[in-house]
């Protein structure tokens, strides 16, 4: 087809289109809006046969806790996961984006995606917008090549490590590592060490709170342990809670509209010959 | 003051047991001063799906009718309504399109799926969602919203209860901030019915 699709959006990329009019709002001495970010505490560490990265489970806007129980540990590849840390819309996206390029890579070879396949995915990305991007990310995984952990700037910069922290609790996090990591540690002890981590995370900084996400990779497996630890659980649930007695509310005017059912496939009389 | 205060909201939506409520305010406003009491801020994508747009009313407008259009030609395509989690996805990617030129709102998703599973949702104004299993609240009051949502919900309530809950916390809400309010709009949709409410509230 030669004309697009109208309203349709074009193949990929951003668009500016309002930036022009969102500039001018702002110089009139509106402020801009503030995002969703994720105020993190993001870790990750080699262990003898794997991978463990770990996050916290808050989100902010501002000083408001917006989600107290968010993912801020992505899929990337079966073998492949990433931590993100920085404005939430922008890790969420450029994870999304790369793990479907991914996805496309391993159709198109059929062989399991690397780690340093992705890591230069998302670094070129983020390079390539010099830092616009806001999305800090510590990616590990386990391929043909053995156990992988990368941490990535916003602005596209990539170090190797075999420990690793990011976010705004990335010093009280790679305080306890730096106090206990040592080289072959098993399962048990990696994943340990992984929690208190970020546990230290969640207790001294602001941003980073709620509850501890781990993953744990090894070759041929992964276990994405959700809620691993919950250290702060609700207490101040009423047990009764609030009771509005039906009417209370003052109501001007109602309309009730009933849904249609959704028919069921009707069967032709005397049955399906094939049913059987 | 931020663009989101320029015409005032406030949006919340609940989840009750099979069942969900989505609720806002009505007013429109140019700052502090109100210019109409009628305003729609929650809009219809198919019966058993809304979205609640809080923030700049002018994008609120031009995103429900983008949406309305992208929903259409997705009927069109696949001869069915779109679930929830999908049309989240789609918003999301509406939004994150604009990464550095923003509309200047923010959505809360809500709708009965599958199996009349309840789905809501809220998303900044780049598109990042943010899930929940109890309550989402966006705009203006949505501090206010916070707490009352937070005290006030109970898992699992009936169609009648979930109402008068979400419309006391909305009610309750609107009266702590000075540019939403006038008001509320209620929409109560369970497996067999929509039950669609105007409040009254405070006119001040």
């Amino acid at each position: 087809m030669s004309t697009p699709e109208v309203g349709v959006p074009r193949k990929g990329g951003f668009n500016f289109d309002l930036c022009r009019r969102n500039e001018m709002l702002f110089s009139k001495g509106i402020k801009p809006p503030s995002f969703l970010k994720t105020g993190t505490t993001i870790v990750g560490l080699v262990f003898k046969d794997g991978v463990v990265l770990g996050a916290d489970t808050r989100a902010t806007e501002g000083p408001i806790v917006a989600d107290k129980n968010c993912e801020k540990i992505h899929y990337m590849a079966p073998n492949i996961y990433c931590c993100g840390a920085g404005t939430a819309a922008d890790t969420e996206a450029v994870t999304d984006m790369i793990s479907s390029q991914l996805q496309m890579h391993r159709y198109a070879t059929g062989r399991e995606s690397r780690v340093v396949t992705s890591l230069t995915l998302l670094k070129s990305h983020l390079f390539s917008y010099q830092g616009h991007v806001s999305a800090a990310l510590v990616l590990g995984g386990v391929d043909v090549t053995g156990p992988h952990l990368h941490t990535i700037y916003p602005h596209g910069s990539t170090d190797t490590l075999p420990y690793a922290t990011m976010g705004s609790g990335s010093l009280a996090a790679m305080a306890v590592f730096e106090s206990k990591y040592k080289e072959g540690l098993t399962r048990e002890e990696g994943i340990e060490l992984v929690a208190e981590a970020i546990c230290s995370g969640i207790f001294n900084d602001l941003g980073s709170g709620s509850n501890v996400d781990v993953c744990v990779i090894t070759k041929g497996k992964t276990e994405y342990l959700r809620s691993h630890q919950l250290p702060n659980p609700r207490t101040y649930v009423s047990s009764k809670g609030y009771t509005f007695s039906k009417g209370l509310t003052e109501v001007l005017s109602t309309k009730i509209t009933p849904l249609k059912q959704k028919q069921a496939d009707t069967v032709p009389e005397g049955g399906d010959f094939m049913e059987e | 003051m931020s663009i989101f205060e320029y015409n005032g909201s406030a949006v919340v939506a609940m989840v009750g047991k099979n069942c969900f409520a989505i609720a806002s305010d009505r007013r429109l406003g140019v700052n502090l001063q109100t210019i109409a009491t009628d305003f729609q801020r929650i809009h219809k994508i198919h019966p058993k799906l809304y979205i609640g747009l809080s923030g700049l009313a002018t994008d609120v407008q031009t995103l429900s009718q983008k949406l309305a259009f992208r929903h259409k030609l997705y009927v069109l395509r696949e001869e069915r309504d779109m679930r929830p989690e999908t049309f989240a996805s789609l918003v999301s990617a509406l939004l994150y399109e604009k990464r550095f030129g923003p509309y200047l709102c923010m959505p809360v998703i809500a709708g009965l799926g599958d199996d009349n599973v309840p789905f809501i949702c809220t998303m900044d104004c780049l598109g990042a969602k943010e899930l929940a299993k109890d309550f989402v609240v966006s705009g203006t009051a949505s501090e206010s919203l916070y707490g009352a949502c937070e005290s006030m919900f109970k898992a699992d309530m009936e169609p009648d209860e979930l109402f008068e809950t979400i419309s006391q916390a909305l009610l309750a809400s609107v009266d702590r901030d000075c540019l939403s309010g006038w008001g509320g709009h209620v929409l109560l949709v369970t497996p067999t019915e929509v039950h669609e409410k105007t409040l009254k509230g405070r006119m001040d």
